[in-house]
């Protein structure tokens, strides 16, 4: 029971990056029709530079889950502004291959710079332990780092149906025209809903780097997973790539407990089981096929 | 900025259609003829490994442009086929010492029975959903081989193919005899797309490209459609991919790897979409200059295709051949207008 418990949270935790960048990736989607595959180099970028922060700067884990988004933020806008921004309104497969052009640029870069082998992290004094709940001892910092994702989760989903700001990119997601001829002006979210995004995936590296390896190439494995959560959950939706986030590091995790030389496979299986009985994903709409 | 267009279907945009010059039967027989001296010469020109990573890549971007170009569907998994066909052929030249020719087609068939489900899956969804499928199915066989060590050889890959030819040993030995023995097969499978591109079949695969709804209304099985298009692509990617395995003598996890797939659509898109000759151009640029690169040490290959890959897709989106069908194109309309 206690080692269930443990798995559970170690899925949650990891589930937890993945609904942080899954949103990201859809809340982009929604807005601009992209999808962005330099999302899993901005989650690694995220994440080494929470490295890069406390080795060479000495600025630790509280200051860089600010500093890094805010960062990742601005750079996100100046992707847009650079190269996104000038096929916005062709096919989205140019968008795409543009970001898939990028993500081999920012990951050799970084390998360049940094090398290949890992960086070494270590969480704050204050979540390094372990804690005991109800007999069973948890690691603390995987119970931050899940419900950290989660209140971050549910922030954005409050302020996505709850807020003026949130309402326009709710309507533009749904149908820009119509809301632009309400007198919204559309064209001015996009480039801040880009930045947002780029800044949840870098949010998702910086929690990532205590936890996981922090390696030019952690985002080449991170962001096909994230593809099949988007696929899961359906692209578009933002309940849809929490809650699939969520889930698909639920299966990593058990799977990587009780089925160990299965347990990549299984988010696929997953994800083919999901297109044979909802092609539109869980909580997709058949209209956006 | 117009956000409006984003939510509807829309196509890749394709270059000028050819112009009836290049149409008329003796052009083409000396455009064929140009390309045959070419394939030809390569060996005496460059290293033979170096001449036959072309041919094989330019086979691949065949494959992928079948679909991108021909039918719409960007695969951005076709590593897949690739590498499940070098695994194929690895395993079936060094377990049974047949000839390497017969090994690739063994290779052939694994990527087409691979492409059945595989397909049958991804055309459940269109446009850029297609493009994410198809990756994470790749993805999924990269892990399958790197567990299954006992027959891929996990991380190490698959060493020790051998190019067994009826036992002459010049073309199992040197690489430049090698050249002339697998050009043949490279040849075929392109004279195999070419056909299919230029039949009954491939106009079906243009009408599902740019209508599907009007495609379907004829009475057209759409989706059926697509997974044929996907298989006998898988089949021609996986017959590149064999032969490339028994050129190099291993497979290795990097055949299945997405940066694999995502090579080839950079080939594809650089030569030009919808192109069907684009290919093999952009795999000889693409095969020198990451053969250039690693011969000088340089260690950010990455960084130059990955800029290659975003200028084209900013300002040159029809390719090489694409863009200069264009000009073609538009000098004959000139030409036409003058007279």
């Amino acid at each position: 029971m206690g080692a269930l418990i443990q798995y559970t949270l170690q899925g949650l935790a990891a589930g937890g990056f993945y609904a942080l960048a899954a949103l990201g990736l859809a809340v982009i989607f929604g807005v601009l029709g992209v999808v962005n595959f330099s999302h899993g180099a901005c989650y690694m970028l995220g994440a080494v530079g929470t490295a890069l922060l406390l080795n060479e700067l000495g600025i630790g884990f509280w200051a860089a889950l600010v500093i890094i988004p805010v960062v990742m933020f601005a750079f996100g806008v100046f992707i847009e502004r650079a190269l996104v921004h000038w096929l916005v309104g062709l096919d989205p497969l140019y968008n795409f291959l543009l970001t898939f052009g990028l993500t081999l640029v920012l990951v050799d870069l970084v390998k360049r710079r940094y090398g290949v082998s890992g960086m070494p992290y270590e969480p704050p004094a204050l979540l390094a332990g372990r804690i005991e709940v109800a007999g069973v001892s948890l690691s603390t910092y995987q119970v931050f780092a899940a419900t950290f994702s989660l209140v971050v989760c549910v922030l954005v989903w409050l302020a996505i149906t709850r807020t003026r700001v949130g309402m326009i990119v709710r309507a533009a997601t749904e149908d820009a025209e119509r809301t632009r001829a309400l007198g919204i002006n559309v064209g001015r979210w996009v480039t801040p809903v880009f930045g947002f995004g780029i800044a949840l995936a870098g949010l998702a590296g910086v929690l990532a780097a205590p936890f996981r390896a922090v390696t030019a190439d952690m985002g080449s494995n991170f962001i096909i997973i994230l593809f099949a959560v988007v696929v899961i959950g359906g692209l578009g939706s933002i309940m849809g790539a929490v809650v699939a986030g969520f889930l698909v590091g639920l299966v990593e995790a058990y799977g990587q407990a009780y089925v160990p030389a299965l347990s990549q496979v299984l988010i696929f299986v997953l994800m083919a089981a999901v297109i044979l009985v909802r092609p539109a994903g869980l909580f997709g709409r058949e209209d956006t096929a | 900025m117009s956000t409006d267009e984003l939510t509807r279907a829309q196509h890749v945009d394709l270059p000028a259609e050819p112009v009836r010059f290049a149409e008329r039967p003796l052009v083409r027989a000396a455009m064929l003829l140009v390309g045959l001296v070419v394939v030809v010469a390569l060996p005496w020109l460059i290293y033979p490994p170096v001449a036959m990573d072309i041919l094989a890549w330019g086979l691949f971007a065949i494959s992928v442009d079948l679909l991108l170009g021909f039918t719409g569907l960007l695969s951005f998994g076709h590593a897949a086929f690739w590498g499940a066909s070098a695994y194929a052929t690895g395993l079936v030249a060094i377990h049974s010492g047949l000839p390497f020719p017969l090994a690739v087609i063994a290779g052939v068939v694994v990527a087409m029975l691979l492409a059945v489900p595989t397909g049958y899956l991804a055309v459940r969804r269109a446009g850029i959903y297609f493009a994410m499928v198809t990756l994470a199915f790749a993805q999924m066989l990269y892990f399958v081989a790197n567990q299954w060590r006992s027959v891929t050889g996990g991380e190490d890959g698959l060493q020790g193919i051998q190019k067994s030819f009826f036992g002459l040993t010049s073309i199992e030995t040197d690489p430049f005899y090698f050249y002339y023995a697998a050009a043949p097969i490279v040849l075929i499978g392109v004279a195999i797309a070419w056909r299919v591109v230029h039949s009954p079949f491939g106009r079906v695969l243009v009408a599902v490209r740019d209508n599907p709804a009007r495609a379907r209304a004829l009475g057209y099985d759409v989706d059926r459609y697509k997974v044929m298009a996907f298989v006998i692509s898988a089949g021609v990617a996986g017959l590149a991919g064999g032969v490339f395995a028994a050129s190099h003598g291993f497979a290795s996890l990097q055949e299945l790897s997405w940066t694999t797939s995502g090579k080839v659509v950079l080939i594809t898109v650089l030569g030009g979409i919808g192109t069907f000759w684009g290919g093999p151009i952009g795999a000889g640029v693409v095969v020198l200059l990451e053969d250039r690169m690693a011969s000088s040490g340089f260690n950010g290959v990455g960084i130059v295709t990955g800029t290659i890959f975003i200028v084209i897709v900013l300002l040159f989106r029809h390719g090489i051949w694409g863009t200069a069908r264009d000009l073609i194109a538009r000098a004959a309309a000139a030409r036409r207008r003058r007279r």
